[in-house]
């Protein structure tokens, strides 16, 4: 495999072998390890000294199911730590068939042109872009599968990222041309920064996966992949409801947070749950089920019409849902819908573009529970780079200095997503202590704390919790750059065999001898890499801590966020 | 006494969403599913008044019990 180089301030390419030091890394685990080798701790996020890197993971372009995840990296401008961001899509799978192993996008070019990027076998060709600037991701998108074919990858960035706002996420194309995010962290910001409108990839006539032995990956592969199936929450659940059935169980466990964060319930979540848009999408001739890339079998996104069943949106997310939600105590799905639209147009992120707006409710700019109100904030004002849009676009720390708010439900400057850490302490730890900000995903302690995938914990008590954070944060790391989908941890967590087989998978594929422990052995070096390159940017352990207002009491189980400093500094030691 | 009984996700098939129903005094979580001929084993999570509860579990006047199959998600 090789690494593609573009250098933006030359605007040239150069093809580079693998480094021994990164054979046995992919996705989250390369992305970080480059990022901390190559890029200077406390640069400027947004200037010429930080990098924008791609990498499929260790698994991309096989036949292990779910293993086309994408991962995205570089210093973050949101959070001004080290970020990954990981997104499905096609990018993945065809920068591995092509053997790249990742794409390293550094400098900033001179004068005032945009450009775009075409990656194919032989390099990276690097073109002046003027078509499509102010234009949105799915225009883009079209355009590009409409010049290109429809089997070209397209990686994108909205205006948001043209504004190189710390909301910008990165689209993806998805299977279906619709549009997947490497949503968190403000990636598109960095793209923007680098004056990079987009990415089409054509992996035709590409080197190919190599796999050192055959028969024994395909063998681990059948396992793993059985497992994902039999599984009733990736077999069952996750195909039939997608990721919104959570409303429902966090609402009823008090774990829903609502109206920025002050109680644990919200009335109006029977209308916004999972169980209301399966309904929704059936009456309209939507799909409830399809799969971000191709091999995914769990298949938990889904397209999402109109009331006069036109396509409205897709990968349409329990996080989202809650954010403008109950977030925001809008109960209206159907302009949540519309809003996720225009979020993934502009190219934001939708948890952080919610973060903002509960800081604007907070601050008397719009009533509570306006969906209408925050789709025009968002049309009218991010889009067009107004100067309030500006201020919401760079995220809810930001607008809540400019407008004296303190209640801002962030760490390192991300908002905390769908689960309240007073009532789902585990996932709390998880917020507080990631290198990436808050990220549910980054340790998803709500499996063992609610779903009682993995054991159960109880989510009111302190027990234990730690200890599960610290657990899943590796093993998510592992997960990571192997670039599997999230979800593949429901069978991992409760199958044995499931597990196994990922270990099977990577010896077979190259042709190495590694145990359990080298697996959460990668899993715990990629979150030391991501530490001190944080602690060198100069985040200290006050940044892993969740904001004050943690320390009211929360409805209805009346917790409290009761961990201390030092029980929060213990978390990630190993 | 009176309980509040929740059903979610498939559960729901060919039930209810919700209902306030009554029951005898003691009677145990276990007594709601079999009321409703909800199998054990399709009940992945219970909670009751918003708490993890398991089957054993004795019901008091005004409680809510909430039934759910394997879910998941993040």
């Amino acid at each position: 495999m090789k690494i593609y180089r573009v250098n933006m301030s030359k605007l040239s390419f150069t093809m580079e072998a693998v480094p021994e030091e990164w054979r046995l890394l992919g996705g989250r685990g390369l992305t970080s390890a480059i990022v901390a080798k190559e890029v200077e701790p406390t640069c400027n996020a947004l200037g010429s000294k930080n990098k924008l890197v791609f990498a499929p993971g260790l698994f991309a372009g096989t036949m292990a199911a779910n293993s086309g995840r994408l991962s995205v990296g570089a210093k973050s401008p949101l959070t001004g730590g080290i970020k990954e961001s990981n997104s499905g899509g096609t990018a993945a799978q065809r920068l591995a068939k092509l053997g790249v192993k990742a794409l390293i996008i550094e400098g900033i070019p001179e004068g005032d042109k945009w450009y775009c990027l075409h990656v194919h076998k032989d390099g990276v060709e690097i073109k002046e872009e003027n078509e499509l600037l102010g234009k949105g991701n799915y225009e883009v998108i079209h355009t590009m599968t409409s010049r290109y074919g429809e089997n070209t990858g397209v990686m994108t960035i909205g205006q948001a990222g043209e504004h190189k706002m710390s909301l910008a996420n990165i689209s993806v194309k998805d299977p279906k041309g619709h549009i997947r995010s490497a949503g968190r962290g403000g990636l598109g910001a960095v793209m923007g920064s680098k004056r990079i409108k987009f990415i089409t990839l054509d992996d035709n006539d590409g080197a190919g996966i190599e796999i050192k032995d055959k028969e024994k990956f395909k063998n681990a592969a059948q396992v793993f992949n059985k497992g994902l199936l039999s599984h009733p929450v990736s077999g069952q659940a996750l195909p039939r409801y997608g990721t919104d059935v959570l409303v429902n169980i966090l609402n009823e466990a008090g774990g829903l947070p609502t109206k920025n964060y002050r109680y644990g319930q919200f009335e109006g979540a029977e209308n916004i749950s999972g169980e209301t848009m399966y309904d929704t999408i059936m009456s309209r001739d939507g799909d409830p089920t399809h799969g971000c890339h191709v091999g995914c079998v769990i298949r938990c996104s889904q397209t999402y019409n109109d009331k006069d069943k036109r396509y409205l949106t897709s990968g349409f997310e329990y996080e989202t849902i809650w954010a403008f939600g109950a977030g925001c105590t809008c109960d209206d799905l159907d302009v949540i819908a519309h809003i996720d639209h225009e979020c993934d147009d502009i190219g934001i992120d939708t948890i952080d573009t919610a973060g903002s707006m509960m800081v604007a409710m907070e601050a008397g700019l719009l009533p509570w529970g306006d969906g209408e109100g925050m789709l025009r904030m968002i049309k009218e004002e991010i889009k067009e780079a107004t100067p309030l849009g500006r201020i919401l676009g760079n995220g809810p720390n930001f607008t809540g200095k400019a407008f004296g708010v303190t209640r801002i439900g962030t760490v390192k400057g991300q908002t905390m997503p769908a689960y309240e850490p007073r009532a789902v302490k585990g996932i709390g730890i998880t917020y507080a202590t990631t290198p990436m900000g808050a990220d549910h995903t980054a340790g998803y302690s709500v499996t063992a704390n609610i779903l009682k995938v993995g054991g159960h914990i109880d989510p009111l008590k302190k027990e234990g919790q730690i200890e599960l954070s610290r657990n899943l944060q590796i093993a998510t790391a592992s997960l990571d750059s192997a670039g599997l989908c999230i979800f593949v941890a429901f069978a991992v967590l409760d199958y044995e065999p499931v597990s196994h087989a990922i270990i099977d998978m990577i010896n077979a594929q190259y042709g190495v001898n590694w145990s359990v422990d080298d697996w959460f052995n990668l899993g715990r070096s990629v979150l030391k890499t991501e530490m001190e390159f944080n602690r060198a940017a100069g985040l200290t352990e006050k940044d892993d801590r969740l904001p004050e207002f943690m320390e009211e009491q929360l409805p209805p189980h009346n917790t409290v966020w009761d961990f201390t400093g030092e029980e929060l500094d213990s978390v990630l030691q190993f | 006494m009176q309980v509040n009984v929740k059903l979610f996700a498939s559960l729901r098939e060919g039930r209810f969403k919700t209902e306030v129903v009554d029951f005898d005094s003691n009677s145990r979580v276990i007594d709601v599913m079999n009321k409703y001929e909800l199998p054990p084993e399709e009940v992945a999570i219970c909670l009751v008044n918003g708490r993890d509860a398991d089957n054993e579990h004795v019901l008091q006047n005004g409680d809510t019990v909430s039934l759910f199959p394997p879910v998941g998600g993040g």
